[in-house]
Protein backbone atom coordinates (compact mmCIF):
# COMPACT_ATOMS: atom_id res chain seq x y z
CA UNK A 1 0.00 0.00 0.00
CA UNK A 2 1.47 3.48 -1.14
CA UNK A 3 -0.73 6.43 -0.38
CA UNK A 4 -0.16 9.84 -1.11
CA UNK A 5 -2.32 12.64 1.16
CA UNK A 6 -2.39 15.73 -0.52
CA UNK A 7 -1.88 19.64 0.81
CA UNK A 8 -3.70 22.36 0.39
CA UNK A 9 -2.92 25.25 2.11
CA UNK A 10 -5.42 25.40 4.45
CA UNK A 11 -5.29 21.65 4.76
CA UNK A 12 -5.31 20.90 8.55
CA UNK A 13 -6.11 17.03 8.73
CA UNK A 14 -3.42 15.57 7.06
CA UNK A 15 -1.12 14.75 9.87
CA UNK A 16 -4.01 12.33 11.32
CA UNK A 17 -5.56 11.05 8.11
CA UNK A 18 -1.26 9.82 7.60
CA UNK A 19 -1.40 8.31 11.43
CA UNK A 20 -4.48 6.84 10.50
CA UNK A 21 -2.62 5.24 7.28
CA UNK A 22 0.76 4.19 9.30
CA UNK A 23 -1.44 3.37 12.48
CA UNK A 24 -4.42 1.00 11.03
CA UNK A 25 -2.93 -0.20 7.73
CA UNK A 26 0.70 0.04 8.47
CA UNK A 27 1.61 2.09 5.21
CA UNK A 28 3.94 4.92 4.98
CA UNK A 29 2.40 7.73 3.16
CA UNK A 30 3.95 10.44 1.43
CA UNK A 31 2.19 13.82 1.72
CA UNK A 32 2.10 15.87 -1.49
CA UNK A 33 2.32 19.53 -1.79
CA UNK A 34 -1.05 20.87 -3.71
CA UNK A 35 1.62 22.38 -6.62
CA UNK A 36 2.75 19.24 -7.64
CA UNK A 37 1.88 17.95 -11.47
CA UNK A 38 2.81 14.58 -10.54
CA UNK A 39 1.87 11.78 -7.34
CA UNK A 40 4.75 9.76 -6.46
CA UNK A 41 5.24 6.46 -8.56
CA UNK A 42 3.39 3.41 -7.76
CA UNK A 43 0.68 5.64 -5.69
CA UNK A 44 -1.77 3.34 -5.02
CA UNK A 45 -4.43 5.46 -2.85
CA UNK A 46 -5.18 9.44 -2.85
CA UNK A 47 -6.42 11.08 0.38
CA UNK A 48 -7.86 14.39 0.20
CA UNK A 49 -7.69 15.42 3.82
CA UNK A 50 -9.79 17.86 5.58
CA UNK A 51 -9.53 21.16 6.59
CA UNK A 52 -10.12 24.64 5.15
CA UNK A 53 -8.62 24.58 1.72
CA UNK A 54 -7.70 27.88 0.72
CA UNK A 55 -10.07 29.63 4.15
CA UNK A 56 -12.94 28.14 2.18
CA UNK A 57 -12.79 31.30 -0.29
CA UNK A 58 -15.50 31.49 -3.10
CA UNK A 59 -16.95 27.91 -2.49
CA UNK A 60 -15.89 25.49 0.18
CA UNK A 61 -13.10 23.63 -2.19
CA UNK A 62 -13.40 25.42 -5.19
CA UNK A 63 -9.72 26.65 -5.27
CA UNK A 64 -8.36 23.39 -4.22
CA UNK A 65 -10.10 21.50 -6.91
CA UNK A 66 -8.24 23.44 -9.60
CA UNK A 67 -4.58 23.14 -8.05
CA UNK A 68 -2.08 21.33 -10.64
CA UNK A 69 -1.85 17.95 -8.31
CA UNK A 70 -5.76 17.31 -9.35
CA UNK A 71 -4.94 16.70 -13.02
CA UNK A 72 -3.13 13.45 -11.57
CA UNK A 73 -5.57 12.65 -8.96
CA UNK A 74 -7.96 12.65 -11.82
CA UNK A 75 -5.71 10.36 -13.87
CA UNK A 76 -4.96 8.33 -10.96
CA UNK A 77 -8.67 8.11 -10.55
CA UNK A 78 -9.65 7.04 -14.19
CA UNK A 79 -7.22 4.33 -14.05
CA UNK A 80 -9.46 2.84 -11.31
CA UNK A 81 -6.94 4.36 -8.32
CA UNK A 82 -8.41 4.32 -4.91
CA UNK A 83 -9.32 8.21 -3.79
CA UNK A 84 -11.02 8.82 -0.42
CA UNK A 85 -11.72 12.22 0.37
CA UNK A 86 -12.60 13.25 3.85
CA UNK A 87 -14.42 16.57 4.57
CA UNK A 88 -12.83 19.09 2.96
CA UNK A 89 -11.77 16.78 0.85
CA UNK A 90 -15.05 16.03 -0.13
CA UNK A 91 -15.75 18.76 -0.83
CA UNK A 92 -12.67 19.02 -3.52
CA UNK A 93 -14.09 16.00 -4.70
CA UNK A 94 -17.60 17.21 -5.67
CA UNK A 95 -15.92 21.10 -6.90
CA UNK A 96 -13.58 18.83 -9.20
CA UNK A 97 -16.48 16.84 -10.57
CA UNK A 98 -14.98 13.66 -9.54
CA UNK A 99 -17.84 12.78 -7.50
CA UNK A 100 -21.41 14.31 -8.59
CA UNK A 101 -23.80 17.12 -6.46
CA UNK A 102 -21.94 19.71 -4.17
CA UNK A 103 -22.16 20.42 -0.49
CA UNK A 104 -23.62 23.39 0.46
CA UNK A 105 -24.15 25.30 4.03
CA UNK A 106 -26.07 23.39 6.65
CA UNK A 107 -29.77 23.36 6.96
CA UNK A 108 -29.76 25.21 10.38
CA UNK A 109 -26.53 27.53 9.83
CA UNK A 110 -24.63 25.81 12.76
CA UNK A 111 -21.11 24.39 12.25
CA UNK A 112 -21.54 21.32 13.52
CA UNK A 113 -18.82 19.37 15.61
CA UNK A 114 -20.17 16.34 17.24
CA UNK A 115 -20.60 12.37 17.09
CA UNK A 116 -22.81 11.70 14.87
CA UNK A 117 -24.22 7.40 14.11
CA UNK A 118 -23.55 6.15 10.04
CA UNK A 119 -25.22 3.50 8.68
CA UNK A 120 -22.67 1.44 6.66
CA UNK A 121 -24.44 0.84 2.86
CA UNK A 122 -22.38 -1.75 1.86
CA UNK A 123 -19.75 -3.90 2.67
CA UNK A 124 -18.32 -4.76 -0.83
CA UNK A 125 -16.04 -2.03 -1.76
CA UNK A 126 -12.68 -1.42 -1.44
CA UNK A 127 -13.17 0.96 1.69
CA UNK A 128 -16.28 -0.54 3.80
CA UNK A 129 -14.94 -4.84 3.73
CA UNK A 130 -14.16 -4.75 7.16
CA UNK A 131 -17.47 -3.77 7.67
CA UNK A 132 -20.99 -5.35 7.57
CA UNK A 133 -23.62 -4.03 5.61
CA UNK A 134 -26.19 -1.85 7.94
CA UNK A 135 -23.33 -1.50 10.79
CA UNK A 136 -24.03 1.32 13.05
CA UNK A 137 -20.78 3.12 13.41
CA UNK A 138 -20.27 6.33 15.75
CA UNK A 139 -17.80 9.04 13.85
CA UNK A 140 -17.24 12.40 14.31
CA UNK A 141 -18.26 15.22 12.23
CA UNK A 142 -16.88 18.69 11.89
CA UNK A 143 -18.34 20.96 9.75
CA UNK A 144 -20.42 24.40 8.52
CA UNK A 145 -20.45 23.03 4.67
CA UNK A 146 -21.62 19.46 4.96
CA UNK A 147 -25.43 19.47 3.25
CA UNK A 148 -24.70 17.14 0.36
CA UNK A 149 -27.07 18.19 -2.83
CA UNK A 150 -27.86 17.33 -6.12
CA UNK A 151 -30.56 17.66 -9.06
CA UNK A 152 -32.52 15.22 -8.72
CA UNK A 153 -31.73 13.12 -11.56
CA UNK A 154 -28.89 12.92 -9.71
CA UNK A 155 -30.01 11.54 -6.49
CA UNK A 156 -31.77 9.13 -8.45
CA UNK A 157 -29.08 7.67 -9.95
CA UNK A 158 -26.85 7.23 -7.00
CA UNK A 159 -29.68 5.68 -5.03
CA UNK A 160 -30.20 3.33 -7.77
CA UNK A 161 -26.50 2.29 -8.49
CA UNK A 162 -26.12 1.98 -4.76
CA UNK A 163 -23.45 4.24 -4.58
CA UNK A 164 -24.40 6.06 -0.80
CA UNK A 165 -21.75 5.04 1.22
CA UNK A 166 -23.16 6.06 4.47
CA UNK A 167 -26.01 7.64 5.71
CA UNK A 168 -26.51 9.67 9.35
CA UNK A 169 -28.93 7.19 11.21
CA UNK A 170 -30.84 7.50 14.37
CA UNK A 171 -28.61 5.06 17.10
CA UNK A 172 -31.59 2.74 15.92
CA UNK A 173 -30.62 2.91 12.83
CA UNK A 174 -33.60 4.31 11.35
CA UNK A 175 -32.53 6.85 8.83
CA UNK A 176 -34.42 10.75 9.34
CA UNK A 177 -32.98 13.36 7.49
CA UNK A 178 -34.65 16.28 9.92
CA UNK A 179 -32.28 14.77 12.42
CA UNK A 180 -28.81 14.44 10.56
CA UNK A 181 -26.55 17.16 11.12
CA UNK A 182 -26.91 19.27 8.13
CA UNK A 183 -29.88 18.81 6.54
CA UNK A 184 -28.34 16.63 3.79
CA UNK A 185 -31.01 14.79 0.99
CA UNK A 186 -31.67 11.30 2.24
CA UNK A 187 -29.03 11.35 4.82
CA UNK A 188 -26.24 11.49 2.80
CA UNK A 189 -22.98 11.67 4.78
CA UNK A 190 -21.19 9.69 2.12
CA UNK A 191 -20.68 8.76 -2.16
CA UNK A 192 -18.80 6.49 -4.07
CA UNK A 193 -18.19 7.48 -7.89
CA UNK A 194 -19.57 4.81 -10.73
CA UNK A 195 -16.48 2.59 -10.54
CA UNK A 196 -16.70 2.45 -6.52
CA UNK A 197 -13.11 3.88 -6.56
CA UNK A 198 -13.71 7.34 -5.47
CA UNK A 199 -15.03 7.78 -1.74
CA UNK A 200 -16.00 11.30 -0.14
CA UNK A 201 -17.74 11.79 3.36
CA UNK A 202 -17.59 14.41 5.53
CA UNK A 203 -17.03 12.16 8.85
CA UNK A 204 -13.73 12.00 10.21
CA UNK A 205 -13.18 8.19 10.11
CA UNK A 206 -9.42 9.17 11.21
CA UNK A 207 -10.64 10.51 14.72
CA UNK A 208 -11.62 6.92 15.91
CA UNK A 209 -8.97 4.73 15.66
CA UNK A 210 -7.48 4.58 18.99
CA UNK A 211 -9.13 3.38 22.21
CA UNK A 212 -7.61 6.23 24.33
CA UNK A 213 -9.40 8.40 22.54
CA UNK A 214 -12.41 6.76 22.38
CA UNK A 215 -14.27 4.45 19.75
CA UNK A 216 -12.34 2.78 17.32
CA UNK A 217 -15.15 2.24 14.64
CA UNK A 218 -13.58 4.23 12.26
CA UNK A 219 -10.55 1.33 12.19
CA UNK A 220 -12.30 -0.15 9.53
CA UNK A 221 -12.58 1.72 6.64
CA UNK A 222 -8.33 1.88 6.77
CA UNK A 223 -8.16 -1.91 7.65
CA UNK A 224 -10.36 -2.18 4.38
CA UNK A 225 -8.02 -0.08 2.55
CA UNK A 226 -5.46 -2.18 3.52
CA UNK A 227 -6.81 -5.30 2.80
CA UNK A 228 -7.92 -4.11 -1.02
CA UNK A 229 -4.37 -2.88 -1.69
CA UNK A 230 -2.35 -5.93 -0.62
CA UNK A 231 -4.63 -7.98 -2.33
CA UNK A 232 -4.40 -6.31 -5.60
CA UNK B 1 -12.91 47.12 -19.22
CA UNK B 2 -14.65 46.48 -16.35
CA UNK B 3 -17.18 44.23 -15.80
CA UNK B 4 -19.25 42.75 -13.81
CA UNK B 5 -20.43 38.93 -12.94
CA UNK B 6 -23.48 38.18 -10.51
CA UNK B 7 -23.41 34.90 -9.16
CA UNK B 8 -26.75 33.35 -8.05
CA UNK B 9 -27.84 30.29 -6.51
CA UNK B 10 -30.92 28.47 -8.73
CA UNK B 11 -34.29 29.12 -7.91
CA UNK B 12 -34.85 25.44 -6.59
CA UNK B 13 -31.76 25.17 -4.06
CA UNK B 14 -32.49 26.22 -0.76
CA UNK B 15 -30.59 29.08 0.59
CA UNK B 16 -30.36 29.06 4.04
CA UNK B 17 -28.41 32.21 4.52
CA UNK B 18 -31.44 34.55 2.79
CA UNK B 19 -33.48 32.71 5.02
CA UNK B 20 -31.64 34.08 7.60
CA UNK B 21 -30.73 37.56 6.35
CA UNK B 22 -34.38 37.55 5.42
CA UNK B 23 -35.31 36.82 9.09
CA UNK B 24 -33.22 39.49 10.36
CA UNK B 25 -34.62 42.05 8.47
CA UNK B 26 -38.05 41.03 9.92
CA UNK B 27 -36.53 41.32 13.04
CA UNK B 28 -35.33 44.87 12.69
CA UNK B 29 -38.81 46.06 11.55
CA UNK B 30 -38.00 46.64 7.86
CA UNK B 31 -41.30 46.18 6.21
CA UNK B 32 -42.56 44.69 3.21
CA UNK B 33 -39.42 42.33 2.48
CA UNK B 34 -40.69 38.99 1.41
CA UNK B 35 -37.67 37.33 0.36
CA UNK B 36 -34.28 37.42 0.22
CA UNK B 37 -31.58 35.29 -1.45
CA UNK B 38 -27.73 36.03 -1.20
CA UNK B 39 -25.65 35.88 -4.23
CA UNK B 40 -21.84 37.10 -4.92
CA UNK B 41 -20.55 40.03 -7.06
CA UNK B 42 -17.26 40.08 -8.98
CA UNK B 43 -15.96 43.38 -10.15
CA UNK B 44 -13.27 42.48 -13.15
CA UNK B 45 -10.69 44.72 -14.89
CA UNK B 46 -10.05 43.58 -18.35
CA UNK B 47 -7.13 44.23 -20.72
CA UNK B 48 -8.66 45.52 -24.26
CA UNK B 49 -11.70 47.06 -25.15
CA UNK B 50 -13.24 44.43 -27.26
CA UNK B 51 -16.69 43.16 -25.57
CA UNK B 52 -17.22 39.84 -27.54
CA UNK B 53 -13.35 38.65 -26.82
CA UNK B 54 -14.00 39.64 -22.63
CA UNK B 55 -17.00 38.09 -22.87
CA UNK B 56 -15.77 35.03 -23.82
CA UNK B 57 -12.80 35.23 -20.88
CA UNK B 58 -15.62 35.85 -18.61
CA UNK B 59 -17.86 32.91 -19.20
CA UNK B 60 -15.00 30.61 -19.02
CA UNK B 61 -13.95 32.18 -15.98
CA UNK B 62 -17.43 31.42 -14.68
CA UNK B 63 -17.28 28.16 -16.02
CA UNK B 64 -14.38 26.76 -14.55
CA UNK B 65 -14.38 28.23 -11.16
CA UNK B 66 -16.64 31.50 -10.44
CA UNK B 67 -19.25 29.38 -10.45
CA UNK B 68 -20.46 26.09 -10.04
CA UNK B 69 -23.30 25.07 -12.32
CA UNK B 70 -24.72 22.73 -10.18
CA UNK B 71 -26.45 24.88 -8.10
CA UNK B 72 -26.00 28.39 -9.34
CA UNK B 73 -26.22 30.67 -12.36
CA UNK B 74 -24.57 33.38 -13.54
CA UNK B 75 -24.49 36.55 -14.84
CA UNK B 76 -22.08 39.06 -16.79
CA UNK B 77 -23.17 43.03 -17.01
CA UNK B 78 -20.37 45.54 -18.81
CA UNK B 79 -20.12 48.78 -17.52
Amino acid sequence: MKPAVILFPGSNRERDAARALRLVAGAKPNIVWHAEHELPAGTDLVVLPGGFSYGDYLRCGAIAARANIMDAVRAHAAKGGLVLGICNGFQILCEAGLLPGVLVRNARLRFVCREVVLRVERADTAFTKAYRKADLIRIPVAHGEGNYTADEATITELEKEGRVAFRYARPDGQIDETDGPNGSINGIAGIYSEKFNVLGMMPHPENYIEPEIGPTDGRGLFESLAGALKAA
Amino acid sequence: MKARVIVTLKSAVLDPQGKAIEGALRSLGVNGVQSVRQGKVFDVELAGNDRDVAEVALKEACDKLLANTVIETYRIEFA
